[in-house]
C-alpha cells in the first residue's frame, strides 16, 4: 500500500503535513515531528518583521473543539533564517514555509527574506481569522484581495510552489480560489480555522480568550472542511494540489477529505489529544482502511467522490 | 503520557478564599476548588480582562488548591490587587510531578517562591513514609518561605540557607546539598542513603543541583520553566532544544538524565514570540 504523494514536484513519503500554528516555532520540534512521522512540516506564520501575538489565554479546548487566537507571533526574520536553515540541513521532509502580512504589498517583503533558505514551498495565509482587529478582514474574504497577494508573492518566490491558505468564512470558496489561481497560486490549503467563534466564562461574565474572539478548529470543523476541499476541487477543475485541513484526527477523516479532493493532509489540533504520533496512528488507519479494501495507492482516492458523482450521472 | 482525560483545558472561574502574605512581595491565594494536582504539576491562572499565566500548584488536598507567587510583571501585580473573594479562572492540572517510592530518604532543594511546590512534595510524600531533608534557600532572611510549614511536618529535617547569610549556611543551598550527599555517602553514616534530589528554583540554581546530584550519582527531578501558552501540548511556544519536547507535557518536572541533554538549559530560553534570550 503507497501512501507516498508526489505534489509539484514534490515527494512526501506519506500525506499527512503539520498545519501551521502547531508546534511550529523551533527546527527541534519539526525534526521531532517528522521523526514520529509527518510527511511534510509547515511553519508557523512567518513575518517581516517582530510580530507580538496576543495575551492568554489564547488556545482552550473541550472534547468538541478548539479556539484559539494566539495572534501569530513571530520572532521576525532572523530567527525564521536560523531555524529553517538548521531543518534543511537535515531536511528529513519536506518543509513549507508559511508567511503572512499585514498589507498586502508586504507579503512579497515576508516572502524575499524566505526565498533564499530555500523551502520546498510556500504557503501564504491569507485567512488568519484572529488578527481582524489590527489588519481588518482577511484578505482571503475578497477574491480580488486574494488575488492581489498571490501575483505580489508570485513575482519573488520564482520556481518555488505556493499554496493559499483559504478561509471557509466566505460565501463561495471555490471563486476566492480562482481568482488566486488566475494569479499563479499552485495549490491551496483548505481550510483555515472557522468563524472566529467566543467562549464565555459564566461566573465572570468575560470572554474567555484575551482577544474575544478565536478561531474555531477540533472535530466540529471537519464537515465544513470537506465541504470545501469539495468546492475548491470542483472550481479548479481537480488541477490544483489541495492540503485538506480541518478536524483530521483518524485515517478515515484522511481519507474523506482526500475524497473530496485533498492530496495532502493537514493535521494540527488532533497533536493536543494525540501527540505527535497522530501523523503515525493517521497514516496507519488510511494504511488498514486501503489494505481491506484492496486500495494499493493512495492517489487513487484523490477527488474520488467527484468521479463516483460524475460516474453515476454520465 | 500526562492525564489528559483529568485536565480541564476551558479555564473554570474559582473564587479566592483567604490570602496570605508571605514576605514583602510573596503571597499565597487559596482557592474554594480542587483540580486534582499532584505536587509539581502547574496549572493557568487566568485573571479575566488581564491575562493567564502558569504557576507551580504549592498545594492540593482535593478540597482546595493554593498558589504562591511573587509579583514580578503586570499579571501577577494585578493578581496581588485582587481580594478574598474575586474571582480567577483556573485550568490544569498541567505536566509531569515529582515522582518517589515509599520509604525514600529525599533531599529537597527550595530557592526561592520553589518553597511552595517543595512543601507540596514534602506533605504528600510522608504519607508514603518518606523522610526527608529540606534545603530552603534566599537572598536573605526576610525572603525565605514555607519555613514553619515544613518544620511541622514529621520525618522533614530543615535546612536553610541565605546569600548573605542572615540565617543559616551563609551561601547557597546547593553548597548545603552537597554537603548532605556527601555525608549520605559515608558507610558509616546514621540515616539511610539518600535516593533522589527534588529542586525547584532558579535555573541557575538547577544547573547547579545537577551537577551536585551527578559528583555523587544520585538521581534529581527538576522543575523547569519556560514561556506557556496553552499548557497542554499544541502551541509550541515551551520547546526545548535540541529535542523539540514541550515542557508543558513533559515536564515541567524533568529527570536530571534529560536536563543533561537539553543543550539549551541553563544557557538560554525563548519569549512569547520565541525569541531566545540568555540566562
Amino acid at each position: 500500500m503507497n501512501l507516498s504523494q508526489t505534489v509539484l514536484g514534490i515527494t512526501f513519503e506519506n500525506p499527512t503535513v503539520l498545519a501551521s500554528g502547531i508546534l511550529g516555532i523551533t527546527s527541534s520540534t519539526w525534526k521531532d515531528v517528522a521523526k514520529k512521522g509527518a510527511g511534510g512540516i509547515t511553519t508557523k506564520s512567518l513575518w517581516a518583521k517582530e510580530h507580538k501575538g496576543h495575551p492568554n489565554p489564547t488556545i482552550i479546548e473541550t472534547d468538541h473543539w478548539m479556539l484559539n487566537a494566539v495572534g501569530l507571533p513571530d520572532a521576525g526574520p532572523a530567527k525564521a533564517n536560523e531555524e529553517i536553515a538548521d531543518f534543511m540541513k537535515d531536511h528529513p521532509v519536506p518543509l513549507i514555509a508559511n508567511i503572512v502580512a499585514g498589507l498586502i504589498d508586504d507579503y512579497a517583503k515576508t516572502a524575499e527574506g524566505i526565498v533564499p533558505l530555500k523551502p520546498d514551498a510556500f504557503e501564504v495565509n491569507i485567512s488568519c481569522p484572529n488578527v481582524e482587529d489590527e489588519f481588518g478582514k482577511p484578505f482571503a474574504c475578497s477574491a480580488p484581495d486574494a488575488a492581489k497577494v498571490t501575483a505580489a508573492v508570485k513575482k519573488v518566490i520564482g520556481d518555488i510552489p505556493m499554496f493559499v491558505k483559504l478561509s471557509p468564512n466566505v460565501d463561495h470558496i471555490g471563486e476566492i480560489a480562482k481568482a488566486c489561481l488566475a494569479e499563479g497560486a499552485d495549490g491551496f490549503t483548505v481550510i483555515n480555522t472557522v468563524g472566529p467563534g467566543m467562549a464565555i466564562d459564566l461566573r465572570s461574565r468575560m470572554p474567555i480568550l484575551a482577544n474575544k474572539v478565536g478561531g474555531l478548529s477540533g472535530p466540529a470543523i471537519k464537515p465544513i472542511a470537506v465541504k470545501c476541499i469539495a468546492d475548491v476541487y470542483a472550481a479548479t477543475d481537480g488541477k490544483c494540489p489541495i492540503i485538506g485541513t480541518g478536524g483530521v484526527y483518524t485515517g478515515e477523516d484522511a481519507l474523506e477529505m482526500i475524497l473530496a479532493g485533498a492530496t495532502l493532509i493537514g493535521i494540527g489540533s488532533a497533536v493536543s489529544r494525540h501527540g505527535a504520533e497522530v501523523f503515525a496512528e493517521v497514516c496507519e488507519g488510511m494504511q488498514y482502511w486501503c489494505t481491506n479494501e484492496g486500495i494499493d495507492d493512495i492517489s487513487s482516492m484523490v477527488g474520488g467522490m467527484h468521479k463516483e458523482l460524475a460516474s453515476r450521472n454520465a | 503520557m500526562s492525564s489528559i482525560s483529568l485536565q480541564s483545558r476551558l479555564p473554570k472561574t474559582y473564587r479566592i478564599k483567604a490570602i496570605t502574605q508571605e514576605t514583602e512581595m510573596v503571597r499565597t491565594y487559596t482557592f474554594d476548588g480542587s483540580l486534582g494536582a499532584k505536587p509539581g504539576q502547574f496549572l493557568m491562572l487566568w485573571l479575566p480582562g488581564v491575562d493567564e499565566k502558569p504557576f507551580s500548584v504549592a498545594f492540593d488536598d482535593g478540597s482546595e488548591t493554593k498558589i504562591t507567587f511573587f509579583a514580578v510583571g503586570p499579571m501577577s501585580e494585578a493578581l496581588a490587587q485582587s481580594k478574598v473573594g474575586d474571582l480567577v479562572g483556573l485550568r490544569g492540572p498541567f505536566g509531569t510531578s515529582y515522582e518517589w517510592e515509599a520509604g525514600d530518604h529525599i533531599v529537597l532543594v527550595a530557592g526561592g517562591y520553589g518553597a511552595a511546590p517543595m512543601f507540596f512534595v514534602a506533605s504528600e510524600a510522608v504519607k508514603h513514609g518518606c523522610t526527608l531533608e529540606a534545603i530552603v534557600g534566599a537572598r536573605g532572611k526576610e525572603h525565605l518561605l514555607y519555613l514553619k510549614e515544613l518544620e511541622s511536618l514529621q520525618h522533614v529535617s530543615l535546612h536553610v540557607s541565605t546569600d548573605d547569610g542572615s540565617v543559616g549556611h551563609k551561601g547557597y543551598n546547593t553548597e548545603v546539598l552537597d554537603q548532605l550527599l556527601e555525608a549520605s555517602a559515608d558507610p558509616d553514616a546514621k540515616d539511610p542513603p539518600i535516593d533522589r534530589v527534588f529542586a525547584c528554583g532558579p535555573e541557575m540554581m538547577l544547573k547547579s543541583v545537577l551537577t551536585v546530584s551527578e559528583k555523587h550519582k544520585v538521581p534529581c527531578q527538576l522543575s523547569l520553566e519556560r514561556y506557556m501558552k496553552c499548557g497542554f501540548g499544541i502551541c509550541g511556544n515551551c520547546v526545548m532544544d535540541p529535542t523539540g519536547m514541550r515542557l508543558c507535557i513533559e515536564g515541567p518536572v524533568v529527570s536530571g538524565d534529560v536536563c543533561a541533554k537539553l543543550t539549551e538549559f541553563g544557557k538560554y530560553h525563548r519569549d512569547d514570540i520565541g525569541k531566545k534570550h540568555e540566562f
